[in-house]
């Protein structure tokens, strides 16, 4: 049984099942916003600068008088949306360029993988702040944004697999039969590589949000849009006097980032096929 | 024109982690500003010492430090110390004399005389005489300096009588000029440099040669600009600083920071951020003005491009203008730095009157009148929509968008918030491609310098920022102000701007958000700084360092 062999090889990384439940904590809070916290997080609900643990304000509020949990509850909803919107977006670039040079190897391969270091020559981070700039800032742009400069190791690693797999007897066996390239592609060799792909998208999900707080915190994000990024960029200015605008949202990426790293990990040694058969 | 900031610049340089670690490192530094400043001594001593270098900060570099070819807020404060306009301003905005010793005006107030100083020198050791002040007024300006074109070019002539006398001739009144000598406005240029040469490309214009008590002695670009006294102003035994140093601290915490630790006495305009301003007024050793920008008298507003529907309806303006309260803004948002505005002029402006309609904030009021234009709420409340750019000149422009849209969906108009960066901001409000922003511009102490050219109809300039940009246009309002620039009697002057504002506050082609005030923080060893109404922008040949 595959399942439950994944599963019993995720539960022996103790770290990756405390992620799990974080995650699956901050995924309610994001899925509840609206009932925990209704109303606009952006609504000036209470006076400026209560510390936290007041009346109306669990977590503080900030300058402007806003609920800072009911911030940190809507802005889970934007962080994990981008988190997993461009990751599914880079993965779909990454992993179809990847394919294709791993596949055709030659010169279909070289052409695409200097184009992969074109992008991977230009420090990630820069060129989406220059992208956002430029495609004024809104979800879309960004995701697109964060898309466009995190699929180039993706597409590296889909190719190394392709390239790998591509000399295997069962690929051999199935250009021989004449099944089309696409059919090889799509149903022989991508559901042997997705192990790799998958550990390190769930990883990726993880720098998604925090490429999308750091914009937010220079003041690139979704200005309509409450995100944690926003937040400690606003506290920034005040950090001596109201600590908590920026710890609270602060604690949330940190907690959200390191949550999805171990369940990558533990996702790591469960699809691992080299530990998997180690455990024998 | 403005001493205006873009914050993201200097945050590129904040790497990817930064976002990250900001929770953690908020943790650390949550110790509340515990200053540990020695007070200075009491000091008994009143009478001007000689001697010490003033420290202060510029921000951001200025590109040059000619002033005729840059009025930037920047150059302003540090090229005031080189340069020198005829006049200078009391804080009632009265004229002083600065280069000009008196002046007369003739009673029809078309002749406007005025004495100069005798025995002036320029940095360069030649004599300054009435034909620098005809060449500056009459060709220099009048190519280089828009603000001073628009007022020169109401010149009949332009006279040398003799070295030390010159007379204007005016076409018509035009009681303003009097306000137009400042040093920013009409900066006096050395004739003998730049007479017969291409005034942008002169090569003096990296050593700037002015008649001022301050002479640049080295521009480290990046690092400081450094003045040293004048051994020749023409004032016995001024100046009594030996000079004066302005640092460049591109990031804001430093810059507190410079003034925390005593690095720099002085920190003027926007230096320091508002939300510093509480912090930073309880230190012992630095005393806070938010007086001598009397002249400047910045007011900012909600700008409403009268274009788009339902924005061109005053009704609707009215509902904005009800819908917001200006206290909150000034208090939370402003940290208390300003005043509630009343109408069009700031309350510090020659002209200025309080008897106009003005709008206590009032949800029901502005649902009424929403509900008269037959803008009813739908299913989700909303009444209309529309999109406001919040002005990206940093942290406190961005809070009160947050706070403009959350004000404004309380009655039923529903914001979207656009972002934009400084460049695409001004070239698109210069185009007219927006539906709301915010804004602020200086007033220049007379409503016919400052006020006039926002509102009247002639000055809808398509392509040109700080002109009237809404398209608002009111055949009486230009009328009026009109009237009032050529008047010569102060009573009918003051009648006829009292209707224009009147006028205003009901057709509210703006709403008026706030009287802005920037702090200035002097350490309390500088004494005689910022006297005038152009303060920190003044020559300084009379400030002293306490021992």
């Amino acid at each position: 049984m595959i399942k439950s062999d994944f599963w019993r090889a995720f539960v022996r990384n103790k770290g990756a099942v405390l992620g799990l439940v974080i995650l699956i904590a901050i995924v309610v809070l994001a899925a509840f916003a609206s009932v925990f916290f209704p109303g606009d997080p952006w609504e000036m609900a209470t006076a400026p600068f209560q510390p936290p643990l007041s009346e109306d304000a669990l977590l503080g509020s900030d300058m402007l008088g806003r609920d800072i949990a009911s911030g940190i509850a809507h802005g889970a909803r934007v962080s994990l949306l981008i988190g997993l919107t461009s990751t599914a977006a880079a993965l779909a670039i990454g992993v179809t360029l990847g394919a294709l040079a791993g596949f055709h190897g030659g010169k279909v391969d070289d052409a695409i993988m200097r184009f992969t270091e074109l992008f991977q020559t230009i420090p990630n981070f820069v060129l989406a702040v220059v992208l956002v700039a430029i495609f004024t800032p809104s979800l879309t742009t960004i995701v697109a944004a964060i898309a466009i400069v995190s699929w180039p190791p993706l597409a590296r690693l889909a190719r190394a697999e392709f390239l790998s797999l591509r000399s295997r007897e069962f690929v051999q066996a199935a250009i021989t039969t004449g099944q089309s390239n696409t059919t090889i592609i799509l149903r022989q060799i991508l559901p042997n590589s997705l192990s790799p792909i998958i550990v390190s998208a769930s990883l990726m999900v993880a720098t998604a949000i925090l490429l999308e707080s750091s914009l937010s915190f220079l003041g690139l994000g979704d200005p309509n849009a409450m995100s944690w990024g926003y937040m400690i960029g606003a506290a920034r200015t005040v950090i001596r006097q109201a600590w908590w605008m920026s710890v609270f949202p602060g604690l949330a990426i940190v907690l959200t980032v390191l949550a999805l790293n171990l369940v990558g990990e533990g996702l790591n040694d469960a699809l691992n096929p080299k530990l998997a058969r180690s455990r024998g | 024109m403005t001493r205006r900031l873009s914050g993201i610049p200097a945050s590129f340089r904040r790497s990817l982690h930064r976002a990250a670690a900001a929770g953690l490192l908020a943790a650390s530094l949550a110790i509340p500003g515990t200053a540990a400043l020695v007070a200075a001594p009491a000091m008994a001593q009143e009478t001007p010492v000689r001697g010490g270098v003033l420290n202060s900060i510029v921000q951001p570099e200025p590109p040059t430090l000619m002033l005729g070819l840059n009025q930037q807020g920047p150059t302003q404060t540090v090229a005031g110390k080189i340069y020198q306009g005829l006049l200078t301003y009391d804080r009632k905005l009265n004229p002083m004399p600065s280069l000009a010793e008196s002046w007369t005006v003739s009673p029809d107030g078309l002749t406007y005389t005025f004495k100069l100083y005798q025995n002036v020198k320029w940095h360069d050791g030649k004599p300054f005489s009435a034909a620098d002040v005809v060449f500056s007024t009459s060709k220099f300006l009048m190519e280089v300096h828009p603000r001073a074109r628009a007022v020169f070019s109401r010149c009949e002539s332009i006279k040398a009588l003799d070295d030390h006398t010159v007379e204007f001739k005016l076409k018509e009144p035009f009681p303003a000029f009097i306000q137009a000598f400042e040093v920013s406005s009409a900066p006096i240029v050395p004739a003998h440099i730049y007479e017969g040469s291409d005034y942008r490309a002169n090569p003096a214009n990296t050593t700037p040669i002015g008649t001022g008590p301050f002479k640049l002695k080295e521009w480290v670009k990046g690092s400081y600009i450094q003045l040293v006294r004048n051994e020749d102003y023409y004032k016995k035994d001024l100046p009594y600083l030996d000079g004066i140093t302005f640092r460049v601290i591109p990031d804001a915490a430093s810059r507190s920071l410079a003034l925390e630790s005593g690095q720099v006495q002085q920190t003027q305009y926007s230096d320091l951020e508002p939300f510093e301003v509480p912090r930073m007024k309880t230190l012992p050793n630095v005393t806070l003005t938010t007086e001598g920008y009397e002249f400047v008298a910045p007011m900012a507003w909600l700008e409403i491009n009268h274009r788009v529907k339902p924005l061109d309806d005053k009704r609707f303006r009215k509902a904005i203008a009800y819908a917001i309260d200006r206290k909150f803004i000034r208090d939370k948002i402003w940290f208390g730095l300003g005043r509630v505005p009343t109408g069009p002029v700031n309350s510090v402006v020659k002209f200025y009157d309080p008897k106009v309609t003005t709008y206590e904030p009032s949800a029901e009021k502005a649902k009424a009148l929403l509900d008269e234009m037959g803008l009813k709420p739908d299913a989700k409340g909303v009444r209309a929509t529309v999109k406001l750019m919040p002005m990206p000149y940093g942290e406190t422009w961005t809070r009160l968008g947050e706070y403009l849209k959350q004000a404004l969906g309380k009655v039923g108009v529903a914001v979207v918030l656009e972002s934009t960066d400084a460049a695409g901001w001004a070239q698109r409000v210069a185009n007219w491609d927006y539906e709301i922003t915010t804004n602020f511009l200086y007033q220049y102490g007379d409503p016919a310098l400052g006020v006039a050219r926002t509102y009247i109809s002639s000055n809808i300039r398509k392509g040109v920022l700080f002109t009237n940009t809404m398209g608002y246009s009111n055949p009486k309002v230009d009328e009026l102000f009109d009237q009032a620039s050529r008047e010569n009697d102060p009573a009918k002057r003051q009648e006829q701007y009292s209707e224009v504002q009147r006028i205003l506050s009901d057709d509210l082609p703006v709403v008026w958000l706030l009287e802005m005030e920037f702090p200035t923080f002097l350490d309390k060893r500088v004494k005689n700084a910022n006297t005038t109404a152009i303060g920190v922008n003044d020559t300084y040949e009379s400030v002293w360092l306490a021992k």
